[in-house]
C-alpha cells in the first residue's frame, strides 16, 4: 500500500481503476456481439449482403469524425488538468459536435438500409450488423449525454477535483469507443465491403 | 492540482503523435480495400495488422497504458480481457464452424430443406 | 395503453391461482404489519436506503432465503408430479404448469438464491476481512442490490400476472423464440435475469476493486484471508463472464421484441450459437458460485481444526487455475449438439484437467484437519458433509467429461443428479456453513447448535434420498424434465424415494427456520445464553473477529496494520507478549450517507422490463427516463458523506472495552 498518496489520490486511483475494469467488461460484451456477427455475416437469407450495402467512403468520413473527436477529448482533458475552464468547454463542445456528426451519419445509414428493405429483421446478418453497430451507437449517445451533463455542472460549480476525475473517466470512455470502432470498421465494413 | 507545463507539453505531444499515426493507420487500410490492392488471406492479414497497430497506438498514446505504476493492475486487466475475448471469439468461431458443418447448417442445405417441406 | 396486458393475464389454473394468492396475501400481510407497527420510516431510514455493506448483505440473504422457499416449493411440486405421474395417472399438475415450474425452479435457485446468498456473505464479510471500512463504490453496491430485487420482483410478478417461461432455466431457442413461445413467459425470464445480471456485474467490478485497492496496510495479497482470494477469483469470473450473458439475453430479447433473426430457425438465424454463448457464460457461472464456498470451507476448516490452513500458496494457485480453466471447458454442456470429435475431445480433456486443482483443495483441507484439535461444530459438519457429497458429484462430472459417455448421460436424470450434487453439496452446504460461522459476527448472538445439527443431518440424508435415485434413473434411461412416463418402465419406485428425500430436505429447511426463530427468541429472553460478547466466539484467525459483534458501522475505529497471514491470530499472539502501546488516538470517520436513489434506478429498470414484456412502450420509456434521471441526480449530489466524530467513536470503543473486561466466559 502506498502511504505517500493522499486520500484524494487514493480515491481517484480506485475510481479510475474501477472504471477501467468496467471498460474491460464492456469489451467482452462487444466481443460477444462481434463473435455473433462473425458467425452470422454470411446468413443473408436471400437478402442483400455486406458488399452490396456498405459504402466505404461514407464509413471513412464517419471514422475520421470519431477519430478527431477522440483527439479533441484528449485536448479537453489536458485543458482540464491545466485548469483552463474555457478551453475545456471549447474542446468538449468540439468532441460533442463531432460525436453528433458521427451519430447522425450512422442514423442516416440505418434509415437508408431500412427503407431499402434491409432492416434488422431481414436476415441474421442484418440483425447482427444493426445490433453491433447500434450498441456502439448507444454507447456514443450515452457519452454525449454524459458530456452535456458535465458541461452544465462545470459551468455551475467549476473545475473541482470531482469534475476533473469525471472528465478523465469520460475521456477514457470516449477513447475506448473509438478503439471499438477500429474493430468495427476493420472487421465489419472493410472485410465485408471488400 | 494544476499540472506543470513540461508534463502538459509531453502529453500534448503524445496525443498528437497518436492522432497522426491513427489517421495514417486508418487511411491506408481504407485505401487498400477501396483500390482492391490486395485480396484473399493477404488482405485479411494486412487489415488485421493495421487494426492491431492502431489499437496499440491508441492504447499507448491516448490511454497512456505504458505509464501505469506498479502493480500494473490496469495492464493485467487488459491482458485478461484480451485472453477472454480471444477465447470467446476464436472458440466460438471454431465451434460454430464445426457445428455448422456437421449439422448441415449452411444456406444451400437450408434452402433445399425449406423447398422440400410443406411448412412455412 | 396497456399493450397486450389484459384480464386474461391472471392465472386460471388452480395451482397457479393458489401460488399467486399466497404471494399476494403474504405481501398484503407484510404491508399491513409494517403499517400497523408504524415501521415504514424505520425500514426506510435504517435499511432500505443504507449504503452499509453489512446491512445490504443481510438484505441479500433475507431475499435469498425467501426465494429458497419458493424454489423449494417448486421442487416439491416437481417431485410430487414425477412420483405420481406414471401410466394412467397424470400426476398433480398439467404439462404446461410442470414446464413453468421447472423453469422457475432453476432460474430462481441460481439467480436469486445462490447468487443472492453469495453476494450477501461477500458484502458482510469481505470488508471486515481485509480491514476496510467499506466497499470501493458504496452507492453502486446499493444499486446492485436493488437491481437484484427488481429482477426478483419481476420473476414473482410472473406468477400473478401472466405466465412464466416453459423453456427451462436457460431458454434455448427455437423453443424460446416467438414462434414457439409467443406469450410473455420467456420475456419475463429475459428481463428478470437481465436486470439482476447487470446488478451482479456491477458487484463483480465493485468487489474486485475493493479487494485489490482497499486492503489494510501491510496486507499483501498473499497475507489476505483465503476467503478473500476465493471471492477475488469469483469476481474476476463475474466481471468477464456476465457481459456474455448480457449480450446473449439482449440478442434473444431483440429477436422477440424487434423480430430480429439471431437465433430463429429461419431467415439466417443460428440457434446453436445461442447454446454456445449461453454456456460460455454458464460454465464460469457455476464456478462463480462454488469458489466462495471453497473459501468459506477454508476458513471453517482452519478455525475448527484450530490450525492454520495447510498449503495456502497451493490453494491460491488452485483458485487461479480454476479461474482460467473455467473459461475453456464450456462446450462440455453440449457435446451432443454435434461439433464433432476434434472439438469434443479438446473440451473433454480440458474438463478433466479442471478437476485437478479442485482435488488439490480437498487434500489441503484434509491435511489441515490432520493433527488438528477438531471441534465438530455445525459449520464443520457442513464441511464434512460437503467432502462426501461433492466428491461423488465431482466423480460423476469427470465421468461425463468423456464425450462418449456423455452421449448416454446428457440431459438424463444422471446429469440432473450431478449438478444438484455440486450445487447442493458444494455451494449450498458451503453457504450454510458460512451462515452459521459468521452469524454471531453479524448479529451478536450464536445460532442454536443442536437445531443446526438436526438441520444438517436432514439436509445430508435428504439429499442422498432425493438424488441418488436420480443417478440410477438416469442410467436406466430417464431423461430430464419428464412430466409423465410409462408405468412399465419400473421407475416409479425410485421417484417415490426421491420424493421422500425432498420431504426430508424440507424438514431440514424447517429446522433451519426453527433454529433462527429459537436463537432470536433466546437472544431477547435469555441473552446470556447465546450472546457473542467478545466478537471472537470461535477463537478465529482472521480480521473480522477483531471487531465487536455486531461490528460498528465504521468496522474498525483504527485501521489495523497487518504483518502476517491470519492477521487476527497474529495480533492475539502479539498481545500476549507485547507491552500495551500508546493510548489510541481516534479520528473522525467519514461514512456514506443513506440514499434512496438506488431504489429509483431499480424501480425504473422494473418499469423498463415490465413495459417491454407487455408491450407497454410508454411505460418502458418512462422507466428509462427514471433510470437516467436518477443517475444524473446522484451525479449532481455533492452531499454524499457524513462524519462520525472522533469523540463518538472514542465513546463507543470505550464502552466496548469495558463490556469485554466484564464478560462472562463464553
Amino acid at each position: 500500500m502506498n502511504n505517500i498518496t493522499t486520500e484524494q489520490e487514493q480515491s481517484d486511483d480506485k475510481t479510475v481503476f474501477g472504471f477501467w475494469v468496467y471498460l474491460m467488461t464492456d469489451c467482452v460484451l462487444f466481443a460477444t456481439l462481434f463473435a455473433t456477427y462473425a458467425v452470422l455475416q454470411h446468413n443473408t437469407a436471400g437478402g442483400a449482403d455486406a458488399k452490396e450495402l456498405f459504402s466505404l467512403p461514407y464509413v471513412l468520413v464517419e471514422t475520421m469524425l470519431l477519430l478527431i473527436s477522440s483527439y479533441t477529448s484528449g485536448l479537453m482533458l489536458l485543458s482540464a488538468r491545466a485548469g483552463n475552464k474555457r478551453s475545456v468547454f471549447i474542446w468538449l463542445a468540439a468532441t460533442v459536435a463531432l460525436g453528433l456528426g458521427f451519430l447522425g451519419m450512422e442514423l442516416n445509414e440505418f434509415h437508408k438500409l431500412a427503407s431499402e428493405g434491409s432492416s434488422w429483421n431481414r436476415s441474421g446478418f442484418l440483425s447482427a450488423f444493426f445490433t453491433l453497430i447500434g450498441t456502439h451507437g448507444i454507447h456514443i449517445a450515452t457519452g454525449l449525454l454524459w458530456a452535456a451533463v458535465m458541461a452544465i455542472r462545470i459551468a455551475k460549480t467549476g473545475l473541482t477535483n470531482t469534475m476533473l476525475r469525471r472528465l478523465t473517466l469520460f475521456s477514457m470512455f470516449w477513447h475506448f469507443l473509438d478503439i471499438v470502432w477500429i474493430c468495427i470498421f476493420t472487421f465489419v465494413y472493410l472485410l465485408g465491403g471488400r | 492540482m494544476i499540472q506543470p507545463e513540461t508534463k502538459q507539453r509531453s502529453e500534448l505531444r503524445s496525443y498528437t503523435v497518436g492522432f497522426i499515426l491513427s489517421v495514417l493507420l486508418t487511411v491506408i487500410p481504407f485505401t487498400i480495400v477501396m483500390n482492391h490492392t490486395l485480396s484473399g488471406g493477404l488482405l485479411i492479414s494486412a487489415l488485421a495488422v493495421f487494426a492491431v497497430l492502431q489499437l496499440l497506438t491508441q492504447l499507448i498514446f491516448f490511454l497512456h497504458l505504458g505509464d501505469e505504476r506498479k502493480p500494473r493492475l490496469q495492464g493485467m486487466a487488459l491482458v485478461f480481457m484480451v485472453l477472454v475475448v480471444g477465447i470467446v471469439v476464436i472458440g466460438s468461431l471454431w465451434i460454430m464452424e464445426h457445428l455448422n458443418y456437421h449439422m448441415d447448417n449452411n444456406p444451400e442445405v437450408i434452402k433445399q430443406q425449406l423447398d422440400e417441406s410443406d411448412d412455412l | 395503453m396497456l399493450g397486450r396486458l389484459n384480464w386474461d393475464a391472471l392465472p386460471d389454473v388452480p395451482i397457479t391461482i393458489g401460488g399467486a394468492v399466497m404471494l399476494v396475501v403474504m405481501g398484503i400481510v407484510a404491508v399491513a404489519a409494517m403499517t400497523y407497527f408504524k415501521k415504514w420510516r424505520w425500514l426506510w431510514t435504517n435499511w432500505l436506503t443504507s449504503l452499509d455493506p453489512k446491512k445490504i448483505g443481510i438484505m441479500y440473504i433475507i431475499v435469498s432465503v425467501l426465494m429458497l422457499l419458493r424454489g423449494a416449493a417448486d421442487a416439491l411440486m416437481l417431485r410430487a408430479q414425477q412420483a405420481t405421474s406414471a401410466g394412467n395417472s397424470h400426476g398433480v399438475i398439467s404439462a404446461d404448469t410442470f414446464q413453468q415450474v421447472f423453469s422457475a425452479h432453476g432460474s430462481i435457485m441460481i439467480f436469486f438464491v445462490a447468487m443472492g446468498f453469495m453476494f450477501g456473505l461477500i458484502n458482510l464479510i469481505v470488508p471486515l476481512q481485509i480491514g476496510s471500512r467499506d466497499v470501493a463504490f458504496p452507492f453502486l453496491n446499493s444499486v446492485s442490490f436493488w437491481l437484484f430485487v427488481a429482477g426478483m420482483v419481476l420473476i414473482n410478478v410472473s406468477l400473478v400476472i401472466g405466465e412464466f417461461s416453459t423453456a427451462g432455466w436457460l431458454a434455448y431457442p427455437p423453443l424460446s423464440e416467438l414462434r414457439y413461445s409467443p406469450g410473455v413467459g420467456v420475456d419475463y425470464w429475459i428481463w428478470s435475469l437481465q436486470i439482476a445480471g447487470v446488478g451482479s456485474l456491477l458487484s463483480g467490478i465493485n468487489f474486485l476493486v475493493t479487494i485489490l485497492k482497499m486492503r489494510a496496510p501491510g496486507m499483501t495479497l498473499m497475507r489476505m484471508p483465503i476467503f478473500c482470494w476465493s471471492v477475488l477469483c469469483s469476481m474476476v469470473l463475474v466481471a468477464f463472464a456476465f457481459p456474455i450473458l448480457t449480450a446473449t439475453l439482449l440478442m434473444l430479447g431483440l429477436d422477440r421484441s424487434l423480430g430480429m433473426h439471431f437465433f430463429t430457425s429461419d431467415f439466417g438465424g443460428n440457434a446453436m450459437m445461442y447454446v454456445n454463448l449461453i454456456w460460455a457464460w454458464g460454465h464460469p457461472e457455476v464456478y462463480i458460485l462454488i469458489l466462495p464456498a471453497f473459501g468459506i470451507f477454508s476458513e471453517v476448516v482452519a478455525t475448527f481444526s484450530q490450525k492454520k490452513l495447510f498449503g495456502y500458496t497451493s490453494m491460491v494457485w488452485a483458485l487461479g487455475a480454476i479461474t482460467v480453466l473455467s473459461f475453456i471447458v464450456w462446450l462440455h454442456h453440449f457435446f451432443t449438439m454435434g461439433a464433432g470429435a476434434d472439438v469434443n475431445a479438446f473440451f473433454g480433456i480440458m474438463t478433466m484437467i479442471i478437476s485437478i486443482p479442485t482435488g488439490v483443495k480437498v487434500f489441503n483441507w484434509l491435511f489441515t484437519m490432520y493433527r488438528g484439535r477438531i471441534i465438530f461444530s455445525t459449520p464443520m459438519l457442513w464441511f464434512l458433509g460437503f467432502v462426501l457429497t461433492f466428491a461423488i458429484g465431482g466423480m460423476t462430472g469427470v465421468l461425463m467429461s468423456v464425450p462418449a459417455i456423455d452421449f448416454q448421460m446428457h440431459n438424463s436424470l444422471f446429469l440432473v443428479a450431478h449438478f444438484h450434487n455440486m450445487i447442493i453439496g458444494g455451494v449450498l452446504f458451503g453457504y450454510f456453513a458460512g451462515y452459521m460461522y459468521w452469524f454471531p459476527k453479524i448479529t451478536g448472538f450464536k445460532l442454536n447448535e443442536r437445531l443446526g445439527n438436526i438441520a444438517f443431518w436432514c439436509w445430508l440424508i435428504g439429499f442422498f434420498f432425493a438424488f441418488m435415485p436420480l443417478y440410477v434413473l438416469g442410467i436406466m434411461g430417464a431423461t430430464r424434465r419428464l412430466d409423465h412416463y410409462d408405468a412399465s418402465l419400473g421407475w416409479q419406485g425410485l421417484f417415490i424415494v426421491a420424493g421422500l428425500g425432498v420431504l426430508i430436505i424440507a424438514a431440514g429447511v424447517a429446522f433451519q427456520l426453527l433454529q433462527l426463530a429459537v436463537s432470536v427468541w433466546t437472544h431477547f429472553k435469555h441473552p446470556q445464553r447465546n450472546a457473542d460478547l467478545t466478537g471472537d466466539p470461535w477463537n478465529g484467525r482472521t480480521l473480522e473477529w477483531a471487531t465487536s459483534s455486531p461490528a460498528a458501522e465504521y468496522n474498525f475505529a483504527v485501521i489495523p496494520t497487518v504483518t502476517d497471514r491470519d492477521a487476527w491470530w497474529k495480533i492475539k499472539q502479539d498481545r500476549q507478549t507485547k507491552k500495551p502501546g500508546n493510548p489510541i488516538v481516534y479520528e473522525d470517520i467519514a461514512v456514506p450517507k443513506n440514499t434512496g436513489v438506488a431504489l429509483f434506478v431499480a424501480a425504473g429498470s422494473f418499469m423498463v422490463g415490465f413495459g417491454i414484456i407487455w408491450h407497454i412502450w410508454w411505460l418502458a420509456l418512462a422507466g428509462l427516463a427514471v433510470v437516467i434521471a436518477s443517475v444524473i441526480h446522484r451525479l449532481n449530489d455533492d452531499d454524499t458523506e457524513q462524519v462520525i466524530p472522533a469523540a463518538e467513536i472514542a465513546a463507543s470503543e470505550a464502552a466496548r472495552m469495558s463490556r469485554l473486561k466484564q464478560k462472562v466466559a463464553v
